[in-house]
């Protein structure tokens, strides 16, 4: 065996047996470490596959349904459920089950694509914020405040509810009206669900900011958004983590609430929240028009939830969930 | 300190003067009041819904600056917030409404963040056990349901129940009902019909809270003052009353000062399912009804809301945190 190559050396060194530097046991990687908190948490590991089983009949529930969501059943206008429509039928003959696939498939896409971009958001603004500091800072922290006094809720509504088909439109209407009922939802949510996120990415970054590695990568030259994206944002990527999954329950929650009031997605487009609205008002009378999509949206929100928390704990350092390692 | 509070108040009323600006051009840019009456049957000659318009300050057909400063000195000279397209002043209405959102979310919001502050800190001392496991996945449970389906399915479990006994003992439409003809009978009305909502109130706050102070009190139960208050030879209750549930209370007068802040705008779901004709319900109603000047009043009240949460939030830390009030 050649020792002419020094690293070979290190590769021989002999691990010891005592002292300080002797491992206890088995050694596991942070990703290991991170995965087994997450699987002792039962309550998260249930909510995990809730979620799994959710998105799969999101995705390919139309293939199992008889019915499509668009279907109208002349036969059975706001029947009970039978063999016929396992959830029911609605007062315009469309089968419920049906609808619910697609409400819930729609709400999954909102909830995930709301929360992947206002996390986004919160990232970059917060941590550009905290590296740059001075008036960009400034600037940055006054916009957050900004929009926490507006309130969104009404905001969004306002601009869900506007009436774009008008003669005297203008190219933003154009533009707006030209893109799915949807799309322009996500957006909006999106736009209002950053600032408080982004706050405690700052005040995260400010204290990243200073480690010696950032140092060293700043004078060495390295640009600034290439150390923010490869330094800092790694650093704080539990909390981003946390913050995207909890974000899905909010944006979901918001998209229902919206589109309760009428203010979200629009029929003949359905959504969790759609359905709730026809729903609620004739929960008592006619329960199956409110049941499927209720228990569907309180069992997402509640797994997102499950599985944010679970994740809280398995990605929190000082969290003790994992056990003894 | 003077100078500190004046600069503060002052970027306080700089942030609301934008915020409500801003809404405001966003609200008369996107809404649309002359829809009400285009579609009129018998139809309503142009000039006429135009002169109306023009009257109220609504007309899409005056240039957006203009409408926006007039109405502007119209708030700042005359406390003026404008006039809804069909049901007359906004300030009236607001100022009514109002006292309708006080009554409605007093009780049950102050006992929610209150059984939830209780909850959460009693289940932070029996963590893991089989007591904190239920009650938390309960809180969980409540956390994750929309407030509309909590208040649907509250208000099929009342009708049932309404149903089974025979008599009307909850109520859910409305302030107040058919008065009976007791002593005290106004006073029993009024219960029966906030008794629903308060309940879905308590619920929401108190799920909300109890996990938030769960929490915060696993902290500071693990942290070094209270073993050393214990390893002082103090009783176990003495240390948690005194040192870990002081502590912890710190951060949730914060979010305290914020929900009361908000909780007009944020019982609109309350409101609106229980008939409860409030400040949550207008905002709903206002823009339901292309009402600019509505609109745009919530959007000014929310504002000030969520301003005096702030500022309420900064006296809640100074009253609880001694070194706040040292340094």
């Amino acid at each position: 065996m050649s020792t002419n190559n020094p690293l070979e050396l290190i590769d021989e060194m002999p691990t010891p047996t005592h002292g300080a530097n002797a491992p206890t046991s088995k050694r596991l990687s942070r990703r290991q470490l991170v995965v087994r908190r997450f699987l002792r948490n039962k309550t998260a590991v249930l909510g995990l596959l809730v979620l799994v089983v959710m998105a799969l009949l999101a995705v390919f529930g139309p293939l199992i349904s008889a019915w499509d969501y668009r279907d109208v059943d002349r036969t059975a206008f706001l029947s009970e459920p039978d063999s016929r429509h396992p959830f029911g039928t609605t007062q315009s003959g469309v089968d419920m089950f049906a609808l619910t696939l697609r409400g819930l498939s729609k709400s999954l896409v909102i909830g995930l694509a709301v929360a992947v971009i206002s996390t986004g958001i919160a990232a970059v603004v917060g941590a550009f914020a905290a590296y740059f500091g001075g008036w960009f800072e400034r600037i940055a922290l006054w916009v957050i405040d900004l929009l926490l006094v507006v309130p969104s809720f009404l905001i969004i509504a306002i601009m869900m509810s506007a009436d774009r088909s008008g003669t005297n439109q203008s190219g933003f209407d154009r533009f707006v009206s030209a893109a799915p009922q949807w799309i322009v939802l996500v957006v909006l949510l999106a736009l209002f669900g950053w600032m408080l996120a982004a706050r405690v990415v700052r005040s995260l970054s400010l204290s990243v900011k200073e480690r010696e590695y950032v140092q060293a990568a700043r004078f060495m030259g390295i640009p600034a958004p290439v150390i923010i994206v490869r330094h800092i944002l790694p650093n704080i990527s539990s909390l981003l983590i946390i913050d995207a999954t909890l974000n899905v329950a909010a944006a979901i929650l918001a998209e229902t609430s919206l589109s309760f009031f009428g203010f979200g997605v629009k029929p003949p487009d359905t959504s969790l929240g759609v359905l709730l609205g026809v729903g609620a008002r004739q929960a008592t009378t006619f329960p199956w028009l409110f049941v499927p999509p209720a228990v569907t949206v309180v069992l997402l929100i509640l797994a997102v939830n499950a599985v944010g928390d679970g994740l809280r704990d398995a990605l929190d350092p000082t969290s003790g969930s994992g056990g003894r390692v | 300190m003077g100078r500190f509070i004046l600069r503060r108040l002052l970027n306080y009323a700089v942030l609301l003067f934008v915020a409500i600006s801003l809404t405001y051009l966003l609200a008369a840019s996107q809404l649309n009041p002359r829809s009400l009456w285009e579609l009129a049957n018998p139809p309503i000659p142009a000039e006429t819904i135009e002169s109306s318009l023009r009257s109220k300050n609504l007309s899409d057909e005056v240039p957006l600056l203009q409408r926006y400063w007039t109405w502007l000195t119209g708030v700042l000279l005359h406390w003026d917030w404008g006039e809804a397209p069909r049901t007359g002043d906004v300030g009236p209405e607001i100022a009514r409404r109002i006292g309708v959102s006080i009554r409605l979310i007093t009780i049950g919001s102050l006992g929610g963040i209150a059984l939830g502050v209780l909850v959460g800190a009693w289940t932070a001392t029996k963590q893991y056990k089989i007591s904190d496991r239920t009650i938390t996945f309960l809180a969980l449970a409540i956390f994750s349901v929309p407030v509309f389906v909590l208040i649907s399915v509250v208000q099929v479990l009342a009708t049932n129940f309404n149903d089974a006994t025979g008599w009307r003992l909850f109520e859910f439409v409305g302030e107040t009902g058919s008065v009976g003809d007791y002593p005290g009978a106004v006073l029993v009305d009024r219960i029966q019909h906030l008794a629903l909502p308060t309940l879905v109130l308590v619920l929401a706050n108190a799920a909300f809270f109890s996990r938030i102070q769960r929490n915060l009190m696993l902290d500071a139960l693990g942290s070094d003052f209270v073993r050393t208050a214990r390893a002082k030879g103090l009783p176990r209750r003495r240390a948690v009353m005194k040192h870990a549930l002081r502590t912890s209370l710190i951060p949730t007068g914060t979010y305290f000062a914020f929900s009361v802040a908000t909780l007009f705008l944020g019982s609109t779901f309350v409101e609106v399912l229980f008939s409860f004709h409030g400040m949550g319900e207008y905002a709903i109603t206002s823009i339901q009804g292309q009402d600019v000047h509505g609109a745009v009043a919530v959007a000014a009240f929310g504002g000030v809301c969520v301003l005096v949460g702030a500022t309420l939030s900064d006296f809640m830390v100074a009253a609880l945190d001694p070194r706040v009030r040292v340094s």
